[in-house]
């Protein structure tokens, strides 16, 4: 037990052993079906050769994610072993012995520990990290933002998912992009890319910004390109570095010729009619993707900001497909709010943008958790979450006036009645038989506003930010 | 930040932890066919909603005292009835005279949960927060510190939350006691007690404190004059709230007798199952309990009882002052938890101790993840805010590999209850190095140090 000298860093682990700890109290909560997915990945990739892993299917739930993924999943469940054997066995369909329940949960705790070590290095990234008191340190703030992140708490270790694993991975290739160390970062987003394909929407961001920022070594004085400054050499590098992790991830499927049953994966292609309003087509949304972020993009390729003009980016790509994306689900919403949270700490603007995106995004994932004993449990985090980003944001922020203004305050504070309507008096009245999908749909509109509204602001500040451009330093 | 915005974040932390615990098992769960405790409440919802008010106590053929009889005051039982209405409005199953008994559903648990719930949030917390804030010496961040450490307290989540009980509703009236006394509001402070008092019979461990404090008081301002005109409002206040609360006892003699009876079971022997006090662990040597007649053993009990009371509620007498009041409930809760007849486990409430009943319950690892975090908390926070000594800190160690031994090694066969009977000696050994500590520093008063300026 380390000795009671006053560590700077020790509140850094207290942070993170609490929310461990939190997160062991929510072991025996509700978990979904992606807790039979994630079961079931880990039987057939325990029980069956690799060459079988994209064809198996006796579970409903089959394999949908890149390859290396299924690795992961294979490493655990060599440990799985230990504890339950039974969850092994492909055709144990929706096991949940208490040893399975408990391996599961542990598994993504423990995992969460690269989130960790991310957070630590974003921490690092932060330009000032002076503060007189420690809750109003930066470092501090960003790092309860992120630990103890709402969105990542109940859709990881109550819905079940391995987000904080990815989003570690993610969070630590943006610091070390922030650090510099570019060569590092877009390996990191590579592998990333081969852990989930989601992360394919922001892939723009990090192009546009590698091949202006990196592969072109210097900027004019005014910030325009300069185009001699090409280095063929950081090109080259960079896309050995991508190729060969994808090819380590998809080769052995290459090889055996599944590559087109390893890139099917993600529902995709699941169209639908609908009754009352025009159908959309795949392609529609993707030109609609395509569309919402290229301003973006051709921003940073303009003027670039350095790394947190590729973070902005980042984020409105994130957003953009989110918004505009094909069979987007709600948790995607964490990929805009996580990132953000950099910057929220070190912009006044930023942090209402973050404000409003995260207290609505977050609200917008409380239909995820329908049951009744859940639902304590998700007011109080969001409460807990959203008292602490405000207040430490407004404090963070103190000169300058009110972070919010009065219209900003008051549609976040219509989230309160509509919980209500939705969640306790809707159920009792007539109309919850005959429409049961009403308050889902409101809850989607009411928050759709807030998103939008966020990602229009994130746009004006990026196209009207007047910082000045940072030479990217040589390796 | 503000301080508000602390406090919150700390009734929050402490309003999740107990939710979350309350997901894990109950008392008795599944176990017919006594079930445990949280049977017992059901049990009392139903016979307070079913049954006229003078059969609640009695043995009749609608109400077997033999199955969870009442056995806490009449408060206890207007709780259970206005739980009842609800369950009633809810689903009347729950509360069916004798077909409900044993009823477990995931819905019921749900609702007995939030009853629990309900309560704490209504009397408990508000009652430790008005206290951290008004009463701890310090800087708002070592009251805020205060605050979470009492709210993340894992004995009584564990105990309220897992278990399953209502200690908030008394521990807070007793709070709130405290809290009126300490404000110079004797009378609320008093009729504050005395509900606590008519909710749980165990309260009466703080009750000499408090008699003596407000006595003192009274004699310090003078027993011919304002002392006696306090002393009578005082008691005045108390004895009309033990009136309303027997109030529908008191129409026959009988009444009060039969429910004194069943509050204090001296007929149940000098302990049960393994506590940590004198008794259990002197029956580990000598067999106290078959050697010595009945009578003997409540002799002997109120005895040493009273002789461990005395010094410090005499001192308390003679000097009555919050920083007095403070020790000699420490110390009177002490003593009675050590040497009274018939005392339970969870009279104690100080988790790492109750660790064998919990196990039973099927609250391991709630049990080691309140305890955990409580223990790091507090021992993080107390070092950064107070710079205080390292043994503190080689006592968790110590603790989680006595925790880890009663867990995961099997004992000898030839004796089956060793690590429990180890645990409550240990226990006991603990609480009477207490005990004369405490006393100790309320009879002789050491120069207290004032707390350090900070410089965070």
């Amino acid at each position: 037990m380390a000795a009671p000298v006053t560590n700077d860093q020790s509140w850094f682990f207290a942070l993170a052993l609490g929310v461990s700890f939190l997160k062991c109290l929510l072991i025996n909560a509700y978990h979904s079906t992606d807790f039979e997915v994630h079961r079931n990945w880990l039987a057939l990739t325990h029980s069956l050769p690799a060459a079988q892993w994209y064809y198996e299917a006796t579970s409903e739930w089959t394999l949908d994610y890149p390859p290396l993924f299924a690795w992961f999943e294979y490493g655990l469940s060599h440990i799985a072993r230990f504890f339950d054997k039974e969850m092994l066995v492909v055709q144990n369909l929706n096991y949940a012995s208490p040893a399975t329940i408990l391996f599961q949960r542990l598994s993504v705790i423990v995992a969460d520990v690269v989130f960790f070590y991310a957070v630590k290095e974003c921490c690092k990234c932060l330009r000032e990290d002076k503060g007189k008191y420690l809750l109003g340190k930066p470092s501090f703030i960003l790092t309860v933002l992120l630990l103890w992140n709402f969105g990542l708490i109940i859709v990881d270790h109550i819905h079940f998912q391995y987000n904080g694993f990815l989003f570690g991975v993610l969070l630590l290739s943006i610091a070390r992009h922030f650090q510099n160390r570019h060569f590092e970062g877009a390996l990191l987003f590579s592998i990333l890319l081969n852990l989930k394909h989601i992360y394919l929407y922001i892939a723009p961001a990090y192009g546009i910004y590698l091949l202006r920022c990196f592969c072109f070594t210097q900027s004019n004085a005014d910030g325009s390109l300069q185009w001699r400054s090409f280095s063929v050499v950081r090109l080259v590098t960079l896309g050995t570095i991508v190729l060969s992790t994808f090819s380590v991830s998809f080769g052995p499927f290459i090889a055996l010729g599944q590559l087109p049953q390893a890139s099917m994966t993600g529902g995709l292609v699941q169209e639908f009619q609908h009754s009352v309003l025009p159908s959309v087509s795949p392609l529609a949304t993707l030109v609609c993707t395509v569309l919402s972020i290229l301003p973006a993009l051709f921003r940073i390729w303009h003027r670039p900001n350095g790394a947190r003009g590729f973070l902005r980016c980042l984020v409105i790509c994130a957003l953009g497909s989110f918004m505009f994306g094909w069979h987007v689900h709600e948790k995607a919403i964490l990929m805009a709010i996580l990132p953000l949270s950099l910057l929220a700490v070190e912009s006044r603007e930023d942090a209402r943008i973050f404000l409003i995106l995260s207290i609505t995004g977050h609200y917008s994932l409380f239909p995820l958790l329908f049951t009744t004993q859940e639902l304590p449990i998700k007011i109080l985090l969001l409460l807990l979450f959203t008292i602490f980003s405000l207040t430490s944001l407004k404090t963070l922020f103190r000169k300058g006036g009110a972070l919010l203004n009065p219209l900003e305050a008051t549609y976040l504070l219509g989230l309160i009645p509509l919980e209500l309507i939705c969640e306790f008096v809707y159920p009792l009245t007539v109309w919850q038989k005959t429409f049961p999908f009403l308050p889902l749909m409101l809850t989607s509109i009411y928050c759709a506003l807030g998103v939008t509204y966020a990602f229009i602001r994130l746009y004006i500040s990026l196209l009207t930010c007047s910082d000045s451009t940072k030479k990217i330093k040589t390796q | 930040m503000e301080n508000w915005s602390l406090f919150s974040l700390c009734v929050l932390l402490g309003l999740t932890s107990r939710w979350a615990v309350s997901f894990h098992s109950y008392s008795g769960a599944g176990k017919p066919p006594m079930f445990g405790d949280y049977e017992a409440q059901r049990h009392w919802q139903e016979v307070t909603y079913n049954l006229p008010v003078h059969e609640w106590y009695f043995n009749t053929t609608n109400n077997d005292l033999n199955y969870w009889g009442l056995d806490y005051p009449p408060l206890t039982a207007y709780h259970s009835l206005v739980c009842a209405y609800v369950a009633k409005l809810l689903n009347p199953e729950w509360v069916e005279l004798h077909a409900s008994r044993g009823y477990e559903s995931h819905s019921h648990k749900l609702f007995m949960r939030a009853t629990v719930l309900f309560t704490d949030i209504l009397i408990y917390i508000p009652a430790v927060l008005l206290y951290c804030f008004y009463f701890c010496d310090g800087s708002s961040k070592q009251k805020v510190a205060t605050a979470l450490c009492i709210l993340l307290y894992p004995g009584l989540i564990l105990i309220d939350y897992g278990h399953f009980q209502y200690n908030s509703v008394s521990l807070g009236l007793a709070l709130w006691g405290i809290l009126g006394l300490g404000l110079g509001w004797d009378l609320f402070g008093s009729l504050a007690f005395t509900l606590a008092l008519n909710y749980k019979q165990m309260e009466l461990y703080h009750s000499l404190p408090f008699f003596c404090y407000l006595l003192g008081k009274c004699i310090k301002q003078g027993l011919i004059g304002r002392g006696f005109f306090q002393l009578a409002k005082i008691s005045l206040t108390v004895l009309v709230t033990f009136a309303l609360c027997w109030m529908p006892f008191l129409s026959d003699p009988k009444q009060p007798l039969q429910v004194l009876h069943r509050l204090f079971p001296f007929g149940r022997g000098l302990f049960e199952d393994k506590v940590a006090n004198t008794w259990c662990s002197l029956n580990v040597l000598i067999k106290i309990k078959t050697l010595l007649s009945r009578e003997t053993q409540l002799f002997l009990s109120f005895a040493l009882t009273l002789l461990f009371i005395l010094p410090s509620s005499l001192k308390l007498l003679s000097k009555p002052n919050l920083w007095q009041f403070k020790l000699a409930l420490v110390n009177s809760s002490l003593a009675f938890f050590l040497f009274s007849f018939q005392v339970h486990e969870k009279s104690i409430l100080l988790a790492a101790f109750m660790l064998p009943l919990l196990v039973k319950d099927g609250l391991l690892l709630p049990y080691v993840v309140t305890s955990l975090a409580f223990l790091f908390l507090s021992l993080y926070l107390l070092s950064h805010l107070t710079r205080t000594n390292e043994p503190l800190f080689w006592y968790f160690p110590f603790l989680v590999i006595s925790v880890a031994t009663f867990v995961w090694l099997e004992p000898p066969a030839k004796f089956p209850d060793l690590f429990p009977v180890l645990v409550s000696i240990l226990s006991f050994l603990h609480f009477l190095g207490f005990i004369i500590y405490f006393n100790l520093v309320q009879l002789m008063e050491p120069q207290r140090k004032k707390s350090q300026k900070k410089t965070n």
